[in-house]
């Protein structure tokens, strides 16, 4: 790694705390150090803490104070709310729809619920990993008790049609949720306007600490008929309106709100920056990089979110010529994880296992400048060369990998 | 690393006596390795040998390996490369990866066998 520059553009996966979280959150470690549920000064020092936190979080997506359940991470939101419904309203119906493209922390909830007698429901997406609305409607069946859709995708950014899918879900009068962990703090979000009933979202993403995380839960306008539509999957002292128990994270959860005020007053410059940024790469790489294209929907995304296909070399192989070079980015490739499968979400947009190998994903932050993207659009041609070199794939030669559907 | 940046033996062969093809459909990896025969004293030697790969960087630093355990091997001692040779020359990879070490040394063993038939 290369100490004395080191350009940082994998934000999607997780982002470099803002100082001005660090400062917050040294304070509360100092000061707040009571527990909430005590009724001593100190402890009460941090209850007032925490409902000021609440009340913060909650006013980024036009929510109530007494609708965010703080969690520990975006991946336990998607579970309380993923099971929490479906357990509670089984009686109900069995049947959960949700998308092909859902990060793992929502596919494999639904995954588990399978063996407790549930069907699961996955929409395909088209080539922008979109999904049809009326497929979606036709889909809603008497069994049907959540919807369970991503705001916008991790991997390749594509926004879904949020609004659309909640006033559906109200018509049918089945639950929505839907995994916010990327898109929370990068556009806005009103879960009222929208129909929202839960929303996972996580503080790390946003410059925040890692570790916390909330669940917005809908207080009113749930049909009367469902009554509390949600219930617990831990057990224990009543925190968080019983349905996260465990002492409160006081000082993270000040950090997630401190977060929260920064970007509520930064987004739209934020956008803005990061939206020229995203465009400057992708329209650089087009240009310059035969055998490149665009995954994911070229307006409907993220400000932030750059996923290139380079076809006939490995995503891996790009990211650590990459680092060398002191840039991090990150690939959909089989390779770079534990498993060796490409990613889910590119196999459902319809890329072949050899073109979803690689991908290139680059994701601007708030730390981003001009200078990063300079360095980086001037480094990753030599890479692409280099590795094309090596590789057996050419453009002009008759393909013969062989290729696995799935 | 050494073996990811700086990749030995690496590239098409034109005049090749045959080339060796393995593919792991899984991981999404190809792999080609080119090799040229020479008899010697009555033994058949691998005299060059070269390599291309569609691959991660261990499938990368894998190939660049075998062909360096292999040059100048006859056929014979060439066939003998192990999987875990190559693993063992690497300072070990870690088990999820040892598939792409499996990658460099069967397309080597495809490559003498097609050469011995093609004989």
């Amino acid at each position: 790694m290369n100490a004395s520059k080191y350009v940082y553009l994998d934000n999607a996966a997780t982002t470099q705390m803002d100082p001005r979280v660090i400062e917050v959150m040294n304070e509360h470690f100092r000061t707040s150090y009571g527990n909430s549920s005590s009724l001593h000064s100190i402890g009460q020092k941090a209850a007032q803490t925490l409902v000021k936190s609440r009340e913060t979080v909650a006013s980024l997506i036009n929510a109530k104070r007494d609708e965010i359940i703080f969690t520990s991470s975006g991946t336990e939101a998607d579970n309380i709310a993923i099971l929490g419904v479906a357990l509670k309203n089984q009686n109900r119906g069995k049947n959960i729809i949700t998308s092909a493209i859902e990060h793992h922390a929502v596919e494999n909830s639904c995954k588990s619920l399978k063996n407790r007698g549930f069907s699961i429901t996955f929409l395909p997406v088209d080539k922008y990993g979109l999904i049809d609305l009326r497929e979606l409607e036709d889909m809603i069946t008497e069994e049907t008790t959540l919807i369970s859709i991503m705001f916008a995708n991790n991997e390749i950014g594509t926004i879904e049609p949020i609004k659309e899918i909640g006033a559906i879900a109200k018509k049918h009068d089945v639950l929505f949720h839907t995994d916010a962990v990327q898109a929370f703090g990068k556009v806005p979000i009103d879960v009222e306007a929208m129909n929202i009933d839960l929303l996972s979202a996580s503080a790390h993403k946003l410059y925040g600490p890692k570790g916390v995380g909330m669940l917005y839960l809908r207080n009113k306008g749930v049909s009367e008929s469902r009554g509390k539509f949600i219930e617990p999957i831990m057990y224990g002292g009543g925190h968080e309106r019983d349905m996260r128990p465990s002492t409160i994270n006081v000082p993270g959860i000040a950090g997630f709100a401190k977060a929260v005020e920064l970007v509520k007053n930064e987004m739209p410059k934020e956008i803005e920056i990061q939206t020229n940024f995203r465009d400057k790469i992708i329209k650089n790489v087009l240009d310059n990089i035969g055998d490149s294209y665009l995954n994911g929907h070229p307006t409907k995304r993220l400000p932030n979110n750059v996923n290139l296909g380079i076809r006939f070399i490995e995503g891996e192989s790009i990211i650590l010529d990459l680092d060398s070079e002191g840039i991090a980015a990150s690939t959909g490739s089989a390779c770079s994880s534990n498993s060796l499968e490409p990613s889910h979400v590119l196999l459902a947009i319809g890329l072949k296992p050899q073109e979803a190998h690689g991908s290139l994903r680059v994701t601007v932050g708030r730390f981003t400048t001009d200078d990063d993207i300079e360095y980086f659009l001037e480094k990753l041609p030599p890479i692409i060369d280099r590795l094309r070199k090596m590789s057996p794939l050419k453009s002009n030669k008759k393909n013969i990998f062989i290729t696995k559907t799935r | 690393m050494d073996h990811f940046q700086n990749p030995r033996n690496m590239g098409e062969m034109k005049d090749a006596d045959s080339i060796g093809e393995k593919g792991n459909p899984v991981c999404g990896d190809l792999m080609y390795i080119y090799i040229k025969v020479e008899e010697r004293n009555g033994k058949e030697i691998l005299s060059d040998i070269s390599f291309q790969t569609f691959g991660c960087a261990a499938a990368i630093a894998t190939s660049s390996i075998i062909t360096e355990l292999a040059k100048g091997k006859s056929l014979d001692e060439a066939l003998n490369i192990t999987r875990n040779d190559v693993a063992i020359s690497l300072d070990g990879l870690p088990p999820i990866k040892m598939h792409c070490s499996n990658l460099a040394a069967d397309a080597l063993q495809d490559a003498i066998k097609k050469y011995r038939e093609k004989k």
